[in-house]
C-alpha cells in the first residue's frame, strides 16, 4: 500500500499504515538527535507537539538565498531508544523517521498511536531533493549537525517498518538472521585450521 | 597539474605546499561526491541478483543517490566522518611535520568549500571546531600518495573488536572462531551501520592493531583479495555466509548484506588473540592522490 500523509498526521492516519507499506510525507518535520533528545525531555519545546520526527544532522551551504539543504539522511535511530518511549508520550509524536530500527520498548510505545519509518542511510541527496524550506534551526548551541531542524519537506519518501499493531519487520529480520547463522555455522568446516590443531 | 582517473588523483610538476593543499581538497571533493567504480559496480551487481522487492527498491535508490550526487557535485552523505588519511611519503622529498600541516590546512579548506560537515566536537570546549583528520604515516620508497578513505559514523558505531575465545558465541582459536566473530558483528550491526557492508577484518596479538588492520582493509579495492589463496578463499567463504543472513541492504532483508570481505592474520601473542571487525557503509567513500 501507499499512503500520502500530510504532516500533522491524524491518528486514522497512522492506524491504516502497515508495517511494508510506502508512506509519503508532507509538511513540516523536526530533526533531533543525541543532545536534542535530552533537552527535549528536560524542556517543553513546543513545535515538537505532534510533530513528525527525523533522526537526521543535516549538512547545509549558507547562500544569500538563506539556507541551502545538501544533503540530509537519516542517522542510526538506535542510539535513542532510551528517550523515545517518554519522548513520544509528552509531544504525542505519531510517527519517527530515522534508520536501522528501534527496540522492543519502542515498539511497545508506539502500540496503538504511531509508526517507524526507514530512510535509506546514505542517500543523503535524494532526500534533500524531498526539502523545500529550512522553516526554522532550533537550538544551534549544540552545534549545526545536533541542532532541530524544522525542514519542510514534500512528498519525502520512507518505508513503514514498525506499524501500531505492534508488527516489526527489522525484528522478523534479525530473528531470521540468528536462525540463518545457526544454518551456516552448521554447514562450517574450515579448510583454513590453525596449525596446531 | 593535477590529473583525474577515477578516484585516483595524480599531481605532477613542482610540489609546492600551496600545490598540494589545492590537490587535498580537490582530492577531498572527489571523495565525498563520487563513489569509487568498483563499489558502484558491486552495487549494480546485487541489485541484479537480489529477489526481495524491498531490497531492490533500497539499491536502486542508492544507486539513484550516486547519480544525483555525481550530476549535482553534492555530498553523496551528510556524514563526511572523520577523515581518515593514509600517508606514504619519500623521506628525501616530504617530512611529516610538513604534509600533516598541509594536511589539516586542506581539511579546514575543504571543510568550508567541498564543504564537509563539521563533526569534530570539542568536549573541553563544548563546540564544534571543524574536521580533525586522523592521519598515519608510513615511509616509503615508491610514489609518495595520501589516501582518504570517509566512512560514516553509523558503520564506524558498529564496528567492533573481540578477543578469542569468546564464550558468548561459542568461539575458540581457530578459523572457524574467528568466522563466528565476524558472522556475530555483522548479525549485531543489522541495518543499523547501512548495509550492504564492505568489511574488513583482522587477527592480531594486540588490540588497537587488531582494529587498524581490520580498518585499512577498506584502502583496497573490492576486486583486491589477501595475496595469501588460504586467507583469499576464508574471505570468500565468508562473504557467501554474511549474504546467506539475510539482513540486506538497510537491513530489510535481501541477499545484498555486504559487498566485500577482506581479512588478514598477523602475528598473534600466546596469551592474546584480538579480532579486530571494521564495519564499512556501502558509502565507502575512498580517494588516492599521488604525490610528485
Amino acid at each position: 500500500m501507499i499512503h500520502h500523509i500530510t504532516i500533522p498526521p491524524t491518528l486514522a492516519d497512522i492506524k491504516r499504515v502497515r508495517a511494508g507499506d510506502e508512506v509519503y510525507f508532507s509538511g513540516r518535520v523536526l530533526t533531533a538527535r543525541d543532545r536534542a533528545h535530552r533537552w527535549l525531555l528536560k524542556t517543553n519545546f513546543k513545535p515538537m507537539h505532534n510533530a513528525v520526527l527525523y533522526h537526521c544532522g543535516p549538512m547545509f551551504k549558507e547562500t544569500k538565498a538563506g539556507i541551502e539543504i545538501l544533503a540530509a539522511g537519516p542517522t542510526t535511530s538506535a542510539r535513542f531508544n532510551q528517550y523515545t518511549p517518554i519522548l513520544l508520550k509528552k509531544y504525542s509524536i505519531h510517527a519517527i523517521v530515522g534508520k536501522g530500527g528501534m527496540d522492543d520498548g519502542v515498539r511497545a510505545a508506539l502500540h496503538g498511536v504511531g509508526i517507524y519509518c526507514a530512510a535509506i542511510g546514505g542517500a543523503a541527496v535524494y532526500y534533500a531533493h524531498c526539502i523545500t524550506r529550512v522553516v526554522n534551526v532550533y537550538k544551534t548551541e549544540f552545534g549545526m549537525t545536533d541542532a532541530i531542524w524544522e525542514l519542510e519537506v514534500k512528498d519525502f519518501p520512507v518505508f513503514c517498518m514498525m506499524d501500531s499493531k505492534g508488527k516489526s519487520l527489522f525484528q522478523e529480520v534479525e530473528e531470521q538472521s540468528q536462525r540463518n547463522r545457526k544454518r551456516v555455522l552448521r554447514n562450517s568446516v574450515s579448510d583454513v585450521r590453525y596449525n596446531d590443531e | 597539474m593535477l590529473t583525474k582517473t577515477g578516484n585516483i588523483l595524480t599531481l605532477t610538476g613542482k610540489a609546492s605546499g600551496r600545490a598540494i593543499a589545492d590537490a587535498i581538497v580537490q582530492a577531498y571533493r572527489v571523495a565525498v561526491t563520487e563513489l569509487p567504480e568498483d563499489v558502484i559496480r558491486a552495487l549494480k551487481l546485487g541489485l541484479r541478483k537480489e529477489t526481495n522487492a524491498r531490497a531492490k527498491h533500497v539499491l536502486s535508490t542508492m544507486l539513484k543517490n550516486i547519480e544525483m550526487a555525481n550530476h549535482k557535485t553534492r555530498p553523496l552523505c551528510q556524514d563526511t566522518g572523520i577523515p581518515l588519511l593514509y600517508v606514504k611519503y619519500q623521506s628525501k622529498k616530504y617530512t611529516q611535520l610538513e604534509l600533516k600541516r598541509i594536511i589539516k590546512d586542506a581539511t579546514a579548506q575543504a571543510t568550508k568549500e567541498v564543504p564537509l560537515r563539521a563533526n569534530a566536537y570539542d568536549l573541553v570546549r563544548g563546540k564544534v571546531i571543524g574536521n580533525y583528520p586522523v592521519i598515519y604515516f608510513k615511509e616509503t620508497t615508491d610514489q609518495s600518495q595520501i589516501q582518504i578513505l570517509l566512512k560514516g559514523g553509523g558503520s564506524e558505531n558498529v564496528s567492533r573488536v573481540y578477543q578469542l575465545p569468546d564464550r558468548s558465541i561459542a568461539a575458540e582459536r581457530d578459523f572457524d572462531g574467528i568466522e563466528k566473530c565476524i558472522l556475530d558483528a555483522v548479525i549485531k550491526a543489522q541495518g543499523r551501520g547501512c548495509p550492504p557492508y564492505i568489511i574488513g577484518a583482522a587477527v592480531c596479538g594486540n588490540m588497537e592493531e587488531a582494529s587498524y588492520r581490520a580498518k585499512n582493509r577498506h584502502l583496497m579495492t573490492l576486486a583486491e583479495h589477501n595475496p595469501e589463496p588460504k586467507l583469499a578463499a576464508f574471505e570468500r567463504r565468508l562473504l557467501k555466509k554474511i549474504n546467506a543472513l539475510d539482513i540486506g541492504p538497510m537491513g530489510v532483508g535481501g541477499k545484498t548484506t555486504a559487498l566485500g570481505m577482506k581479512f588478514t592474520a598477523r602475528y598473534v601473542h600466546p596469551a592474546s588473540w584480538f579480532v579486530g571487525v571494521s564495519i564499512g557503509c556501502w558509502s565507502m567513500r575512498r580517494v588516492t592522490l599521488k604525490l610528485p
